[in-house]
């Protein structure tokens, strides 16, 4: 057993830590949906897949530069979200919980079905790699490189948006009472509208550093989709700062697990113990007590 | 009124029941069986969804049931009936492990049904990663047991007669339906439904709130492995995708909301809805163009939800009840 922390146990741990910030960014979107709108996107990891997509038929299919591409995949995205709010979300707000849930239940089948039809099931790659990273014995690929810091930085300036702007004050003060907000001349729907755009950028940024790991295919959401929102559960749905520090837990759990056992083995034990959190923090891992 | 409604049922449960005997032909009776054997299953979701207790982990069930007999059967020869028994015993220790202390700890709604999905994911995974005994994502098949021209063998529960399967799956049908009734009737739904409306009050006026769940739970539970086991040995093949996991339990919710949730018949009505709408699907467009057909059941859920949120049956009674009223 001593020889378990070695060079390649500290590789695991530091991946997991690459792994994390990707996560983070995953859950930022859906966790600011939750946290404004009330609503969980259950379709949420489809918007990347659609994201992906995206990119990769500028790319590989119209010879767009990935400079190109790229931002026009995220702003595609975030017109996505948008849309889903505006003619999926917005009929069913005062709707039951569970149907506002189903509903995006049902899109993640439809958004699947569609990029079968458009695309195929083949699995799509990029043809882009990365040049990896080695520090002494350890390597690491370059992409998650990049996603780590891209994540993180686009999680900073979500971050400053949401505490120094005008716009993200509002948002905020909606997800704190939207009972009073609009009596203060905030529109809800502006605000709701505008977060969903926010939440479907994500998404696409996301799906600018997925697509670069992993290739593309119609199910590709249903491999990283549950995960994403498990971790915004454990750290308390709507809490940013908790889902961030949940995300950081989960990819350690997979990355390590996976490190001593094989890969599905490293979800299980993650999922293991986010049901396990759940009933010792039912609220989330980090959240705060919630108000009665 | 009530009398002739009852008659009426009774009369078509009874042209149900003979249709075999009129020789339908094997896809007919294929898609009846799998019609009836889902409306089980459907049936069973409904028994705790309709109080509020909205499951998005009876994957996991259906899962352990239909891998449980498969493989108990193919390691060791142990008899599907006996297996089912196993199976149920498994269901019983996870409905508990996942059932008190949500209970207890009042998880409900979102995050209800997001733990509940997380326990048919871990369901999925632990099939897919014990592929050496499990066949990972290739799925399994029970080992034959008919050889020699043989049409059943009641010790391996299996029958090549769809006729034998009908009447099993339709007798699992009425229990299932009796006991949606019995637990309608009974004073748990009452305590229950209180405390889908409100959970605290409810325990203030002496209601004991983790035992009522509890129970609908392990109920529900119980119904939807056997629905695992019957779907194993049916078809003959499982695989971690079609009996455990996200998609088949969101269709299972699906199919109870399009039916409607809170209708005897709606988790019915339901299912055969999705079969019919499926089954049509692929038989007009065809494999010529991959995904349109679940393109277009995709859109028709979407717009169901949102334009039909009692679901078919719930919106044929209300517009029966206020035509009823108008007059």
């Amino acid at each position: 057993m001593g020889q378990i922390f070695d060079v390649y146990f500290l590789e695991a741990v530091l991946n997991g830590l690459l792994l994390g910030g990707l996560f983070a960014l995953l859950s930022l979107g859906l966790n600011l949906i939750f946290g404004v709108i009330d609503v969980v996107w259950i379709c949420y990891a489809e918007l990347i897949m659609v994201g992906m997509y995206a990119i990769w038929w500028m790319h590989t299919q119209q010879g767009l530069p990935l400079w190109v591409a790229m931002p026009a995949g995220i702003a595609f995205v975030g017109a996505v979200g948008a849309g889903l709010h505006q003619f999926v979300i917005r009929p069913v707000l005062a709707a039951e919980p569970i149907n506002q849930l189903l509903v995006t239940g049902g899109v993640l089948f439809l958004l699947q079905a569609l990029a079968t039809v458009a695309f195929g099931v083949e699995f799509q790659n990029l043809g882009v790699r990365l040049p990896g990273v080695v520090v002494g014995e350890m390597s690491f690929s370059g992409s998650r490189l990049v996603a780590f810091a891209t994540a993180m930085a686009a999680i900073a300036a979500a971050y400053l948006f949401l505490n120094r702007s005008y716009l993200g004050t509002a948002i905020r003060a909606i997800s704190q009472d939207r009972a009073i907000m609009p009596l203060m001349g905030v529109d809800p729907a502006r605000i709701y509208l505008l977060t969903s755009a926010i939440g479907g950028a994500l998404a696409g940024l996301a799906a600018c550093l997925l697509v670069l790991q992993y290739d593309v295919h119609p199910a590709i959401g249903l491999s990283f989709g549950p995960l994403t929102f498990l971790i915004c559960v454990m750290g308390g749905l709507g809490n940013l700062i908790g889902g961030f520090a949940a995300a950081f837990v989960f990819a350690q759990f997979i990355s390590v697990g996976g490190f001593f056992l094989q890969l599905e083995w490293g979800y299980v034990l993650a999922f293991g113990f986010f049901i396990a959190t759940m009933f010792w923090k039912p609220e989330g891992l980090f959240s705060k007590r919630r108000k009665a | 009124m009530m009398k002739k409604r009852q008659i009426v049922a009774l009369l078509l449960l009874v042209a149900l029941a003979a249709t075999p005997l009129f020789d339908p032909g094997k896809y007919a009776l294929h898609l009846m069986v799998m019609a009836l054997l889902w409306s089980y299953i459907y049936t069973s979701w409904s028994i705790m969804g309709r109080l509020g207790l909205v499951s998005f982990g009876h994957g996991a069930f259906l899962g352990i049931g239909a891998y449980t007999v498969v493989m108990l059967w193919n390691l060791a020869g142990i008899s599907p009936w006996l297996g089912a028994l196993v199976a149920v015993a498994i269901t019983l220790v996870v409905a508990v492990l996942i059932g008190l202390p949500c209970f207890r700890f009042k998880i409900v709604g979102h995050y209800f049904a997001l733990v509940t999905l997380a326990l048919s994911e871990v369901t999925r995974l632990i099939i897919v990663g014990l592929r050496d005994s499990t066949g990972g994502s290739l799925g399994l098949t029970p080992k034959p047991a008919l050889t020699d021209g043989a049409t059943s063998s009641l010790w391996a529960m299996q029958f090549s007669d769809k006729a034998v399967w009908f009447y099993i799956v339709l007798l699992c049908w009425l229990a299932a339906l009796w006991i949606w009734h019995r637990v309608d009737r009974s004073m748990n739904r009452l305590a229950l439904e209180a405390i889908s409306e409100e959970e605290d009050a409810a325990a203030s006026i002496g209601v004991n709130v983790t035992r009522a769940k509890l129970t609908v739970t392990l109920l529900s539970a119980v119904m939807t492995c056997i629905g695992g086991v019957l779907y194993a040995q049916y078809q003959l093949y499982i695989n971690p995708e079609t009996v455990s996991g996200i998609g088949i339990s969101l269709q299972m919710v699906f199919g109870v909301i399009a039916g409607g949730l809170f209708v005897m018949l709606g988790p019915t009505v339901g299912a055969v809805f999705l079969l019919l709408l499926s089954e049509s699907l692929r038989v007009l467009i065809g494999n010529k163009v991959l995904g349109v057909d679940i393109t277009i059941y995709g859109l028709l859920l979407v717009l169901f939800i949102i334009y039909m949120p009692k679901g078919i049956v719930g919106t044929l009674l209300q517009r029966l009840d206020q035509r009823g009223s108008a007059r």
